[in-house]
């Protein structure tokens, strides 16, 4: 039997890397867009531009003849817009992760079942359930690509090609949609930049007006192109930018405090001419309150865990594993595995699942440490971990590699008692199918096999069958 | 070497998943995180009703915690707000405190009541906070099982 003794050839893969979706992602995983970006940078060059313009040329005038405070208040609301503007673009709008292939093939059977017994000639609808939600009727789709029935209020963003919870639109301004995790930095970069496009409107037309009663407005005029080239290009975009960014800012302000989204604003979802007792199930009733949940609301963390890794040999501060790992793993398997780590992995798994089984002799496997008889459940999560995908087994190894992570995070010490791992000079090895030996291996490697064999009682069997389960519990 | 192989395919096929059973959301409520309540029946052999039904209501419980609009989260987010966000550097939100006792909550039964019985309970979290993963385990005894002839041997002697 070969020994995994490859140190690791390549590094080791995060998530985003795999991440399905047309998502683009950059500073290893910390930022993400939309794939089209374009018009982001134009937002923000506009921005730069005209705030860069009034900066240079009408706040030395504004700050000598009337205060001081007014390129300090810009430069304060110059900040926040762009710092509004970087946390809408750059996170997770709340992507949803798509099923892992248990959770869509549990969803097919159910649908199957749900329209199995409908008699001949009876076409079902297509996949839609119903919930009552505070008495209003609301249908949920089955999203095909994401194949799950898609939360209330979410929907699957073709741009992005993910479904985004309390979807509200794809801004190609901001360059990625706006949802449940970001729709509170998009209202206040909208709101803020209106403030900031009024503030600098206001303070150029103010420096044109002072200017001209001191030297007349004609004058002015012919002295505005040559010392200050660019005061009528603020005005212009100003304006432009005020009538839109302001009603915009208008229209959001008018969502949030009835609590729906574009989508549904569009949509007419909640309006009173489709129904008579049609009102928003989601609405708190009162506009304050409204407001409150949307704008300081709980913040709910991201779902799809983008920096987590795919399979790691040191533990990585992972903090939510996720169902996409299950599910990018199909998609894995030809990038990330090794052929002969699968094979390799694979071996272990059952290794690992076997010998707990054995009751006579110790297997020496590789010359590593002995089973332990009697401890058939121990060996159940190796060996089940991996069963039920033995079809695809690369696949397998993705998900659970990210579950080594958390095991090794999680349990350190852990008293590792199936120590069946060949050698300590194997344990650094992709995690693979493997989650539950490799960290306890890794951690342990070195304990004496003779101390570990021994045919205990079935309580201590039983206690180390319980920490088997439990460990695999982080998977 | 042969007699490893020779028991890695008699045993094999012993340990397995039966199972994944799911609990999926309930949406009665809107769109805070809930998990429905109702017992499924793949696990009536396994699992007594109520301590399945203690542990999704538990989990309800700190879900709702972690999602409730009131005072501390309109603190919060006065706060972040007040600080461009920044503050998110250095302070976890309370929604991630709660998730983390979540997922301790999760481990201390899946080792006290879940794992004696050859059940497994996954995070929401990871599967995207829409089900809770139930594992089904075989239940083996310590005797082992006879040995199966249709290993793929493939796999041992790839």
């Amino acid at each position: 039997m070969e020994t995994l003794g490859h140190k690791k050839k390549t590094t080791p893969r995060r998530k985003w890397q795999v991440f399905p979706g047309r998502n683009r992602f950059y500073c290893n995983g910390r930022v993400m867009m939309a794939r089209q970006t374009g018009v982001f940078y134009l937002t923000l060059v506009l921005i730069m531009v005209t705030s860069g313009l009034f900066f240079a040329f009408d706040c030395p005038f504004l700050a000598s003849n009337l205060t001081p405070a007014i390129p300090v208040i810009g430069g304060v609301l110059l900040f926040f817009v762009l710092g509004m503007l970087f946390r809408a673009s750059f996170s997770d709008p709340g992507f949803l992760p798509r099923a892992t292939p248990d959770e869509a093939a549990d969803l097919e059977r159910q649908i199957d079942a749900a329209n199995g017994p409908s008699g001949p000639g009876y076409r079902p609808p297509p996949r839609t359930r119903e919930v009552v939600i505070n008495g209003q009727t609301v249908k949920l789709k089955y999203c095909f690509t994401c194949k799950i029935f898609r939360p209330p209020r979410a929907s699957h963003c073709s741009l992005c090609d993910n479904c985004v919870e309390r979807f509200d639109h794809h801004c190609p301004w901001v360059g990625n949609c706006v949802g449940k995790r970001n729709y509170r930095f998009f209202y206040l970069f909208i709101l803020s930049l209106s403030f900031l496009t009024v503030f600098i409107f206001a303070f150029v037309i103010t420096h044109v007006i002072l200017r001209s009663n001191r030297t007349g407005f004609l004058s002015t005029l012919k002295d505005s192109p040559a010392r200050y080239p660019f005061t009528g290009e603020n005005v212009v975009v100003c304006f432009f930018s005020v009538w839109s960014i302001v009603g915009l800012s208008g229209f959001h302000t008018y969502l949030i405090s009835s609590n729906q989204t574009t989508n549904e604003d569009i949509k007419g979802l909640w309006s009173n001419k489709r129904a008579k007792d049609n009102y928003n199930p989601y609405s708190y009733g009162n506009i304050l309150t409204n407001c409150c949940a949307a704008l300081c609301g709980p913040l709910p963390p991201s779902l799809i865990d983008r920096r987590g890794f795919i399979q790691s040999v040191t533990p990585q501060p992972v903090s939510h594993s996720n169902g996409s790992s299950m599910y990018a793993s199909t998609q894995l398997h030809t990038h990330m595995c090794d052929q002969e780590h699968c094979i390799q992995n694979t071996k272990f798994v059952f290794q690992a699942a076997a010998t707990p089984l054995l009751h006579s002799d110790p297997v020496m496997i590789g010359g590593g440490g002995p089973p332990f008889p009697g401890k058939s459940s121990l060996g159940v999560p190796c060996a089940a971990s991996l069963a039920p995908s033995q079809p695809s087994l690369p696949s397998s190894m993705p998900g659970l590699g990210c579950a080594g992570d958390m095991l090794s995070l999680r349990d350190p010490d852990t008293h590792c008692h199936h120590h069946h791992f060949p050698s300590p000079e194997e344990t650094p090895l992709p995690p693979g199918p493997m989650p539950l030996t490799l960290p306890c291996a890794a951690h342990r490697g070195h304990m004496n096999p003779a101390q570990l064999y021994d045919p205990a009682s079935q309580d201590s069997l039983h206690e180390d069958s319980v920490r088997g389960l439990v460990k695999l519990s982080s998977v | 070497m042969a007699t490893e192989f020779h028991n890695l395919q008699e045993l094999r096929q012993s340990p397995s998943l039966a199972t994944k059973v799911f609990i999926q959301r309930d949406y009665s409520e809107g769109t805070v995180c809930r998990f429905q309540t109702k017992f499924p029946s793949e696990l009536a052999s396994r699992i007594e009703r109520t301590l399945f039904e203690d542990t999704v209501k538990t989990l309800n419980t700190y879900y709702a915690e972690a999602e409730k609009v009131g005072g501390q989260s309109y603190m919060e987010g006065c706060l972040a707000c007040a600080t461009a966000y920044f503050i998110f550097l250095c302070m976890e939100t309370r929604y991630e405190k709660v998730l983390k006792k979540i997922s301790g909550y999760i481990q201390e039964q899946n080792e006290k009541i879940y794992a004696p019985r050859g059940l497994l309970l996954t995070d929401p979290v990871e599967r995207g906070m829409r089900v809770i993963e139930v594992s089904v385990f075989e239940d083996r005894g310590s005797s082992g099982s006879s040995p199966s002839s249709n290993v793929s041997s493939g796999i041992s002697q790839r």
